[in-house]
C-alpha cells in the first residue's frame, strides 16, 4: 500500500503534474446524490441568494475531493495518502450554464518526512481566486 | 449567543455501522470524476496491496459527518446549523476504506469557541471497523456565522 514514486527520486520543491477539473451544476445534483449532502446552497439559486452568496456553490467537500486527484495521480496509489486536510477559504460559485467552474490544482512536495513519507502543498484557484488554504496531504512514498 | 464550554470534551456513543459496498465507493468515484482503477476494479486495487476496492480519500466525510449530526442537532448545544458552514476539514489514515468495511464512528467536541460574534466547533470522528481497527480520524471545523443585526 505504498505509492508508485521512490522518496529517493524527489525533493523539496517538486512539482507535481498540475490539472484542471471542471465543475458544472450536473456535476453537484451527482456529487449531492454520491455524498449525501443535499445543502440547497449546491444546486438551488433561489435559496443561494436568499442566504447571500452570489450563487450556487459547489460542496467544499466536492473541491477537496478533486484537490487531492493530483496526489492520488501522482502517488499511484490512492491508499498512499496517510493524511489530507484542507481550510474552505472561498466558494466555488458555478454559474448555471454549460461551461461551469473550472478548479485548477498545482501542488509540489513541501518537506520530506520521516518513514518514506512527504508532505505536498497543493494550490486549489478557481475563477482567480484561491479556493481551499492551507491545502496539504502526507504521502507514504516507496 | 456564545455554545456552552461544558461541552468541550463531550463524547457521543458510536454509531450504528455503515457499510461500505462497491457500488456506493464507484457512485462517489463517478460523482468526482476520478476513473482511477483501484475504485472500481478488485484485482487493480488487489494489485497495490489492498483486499478489496478502496474508497477515495474524501469518501468517509459522508460517514462522519452524518456522525457529527448527533453534535450538530444536540438540542443542548443550540448550535444554529442554518448558519454553519465548513471551516476546515482533516483526515489521518490508518489504512484506506475499503468495500465490505463496517464503519462506526464515535465523534467528541474538541473545542467550543466563539469569535467576533461567530460560533466555532471542532468535531473530531474516529472512524473504526468491525473488528475494532483504526481506519481514520475526521477532523471538522464548523462555523455559525453570527445573525445579522436585527
Amino acid at each position: 500500500m505504498t505509492a508508485k514514486v521512490s522518496y529517493g527520486a524527489v525533493e523539496v520543491g517538486t512539482e507535481l503534474p498540475a490539472r484542471s477539473f471542471p465543475v458544472t451544476r450536473a456535476t453537484l445534483v451527482q456529487y449531492a446524490g454520491a455524498s449525501g449532502d443535499f445543502n440547497p446552497i449546491h444546486w438551488n439559486e433561489r435559496f443561494a441568494r436568499e442566504v447571500g452568496l452570489p450563487d450556487v456553490i459547489a460542496h467544499g467537500m466536492f473541491t477537496m475531493a478533486e484537490a487531492v486527484r493530483v496526489v492520488t495521480d501522482w502517488a499511484g496509489d490512492p491508499g498512499s495518502v496517510v493524511e489530507y486536510g484542507v481550510r474552505f477559504t472561498k466558494p466555488v460559485v458555478v454559474p448555471d450554464d454549460d461551461k461551469g467552474a473550472v478548479i485548477e490544482v498545482s501542488g509540489k512536495v513541501g518537506a520530506l518526512l520521516d518513514d518514506r513519507r512527504v508532505r505536498v502543498d497543493l494550490t486549489v484557484m478557481s475563477d482567480g481566486k484561491k479556493v481551499l488554504g492551507m491545502s496539504r496531504a502526507v504521502v507514504q512514498l516507496s | 449567543m456564545a455554545l456552552d464550554q461544558s461541552f468541550v470534551g463531550r463524547t457521543y456513543p458510536p454509531t450504528a455501522p455503515y457499510e461500505v459496498g462497491r457500488e456506493k465507493i464507484r457512485e462517489f468515484a463517478e460523482a468526482v470524476g476520478d476513473a482511477h482503477p483501484a475504485y472500481v476494479d478488485p484485482e487493480a486495487a488487489k494489485a497495490l496491496g489492498h483486499s478489496d476496492v478502496i474508497a477515495p480519500p474524501t469518501f468517509v466525510f459522508s460517514i462522519t459527518f452524518k456522525a457529527a449530526g448527533q453534535v450538530i442537532e444536540d438540542p443542548q448545544l443550540g448550535l444554529d446549523y442554518s448558519r454553519v458552514v465548513h471551516g476546515d476539514q482533516k483526515f489521518v489514515y490508518t489504512r484506506p476504506v475499503r468495500a465490505g468495511d463496517r464503519l462506526t464512528v464515535t465523534s467528541t467536541i474538541e473545542a467550543v469557541k466563539s469569535m467576533a460574534g461567530n460560533d466555532i466547533l471542532d468535531v473530531r470522528g474516529e472512524v473504526h471497523d468491525e473488528s475494532g481497527e483504526h481506519v481514520v480520524t475526521a477532523w471538522t471545523k464548523l462555523v455559525a456565522r453570527a445573525a445579522e443585526e436585527a
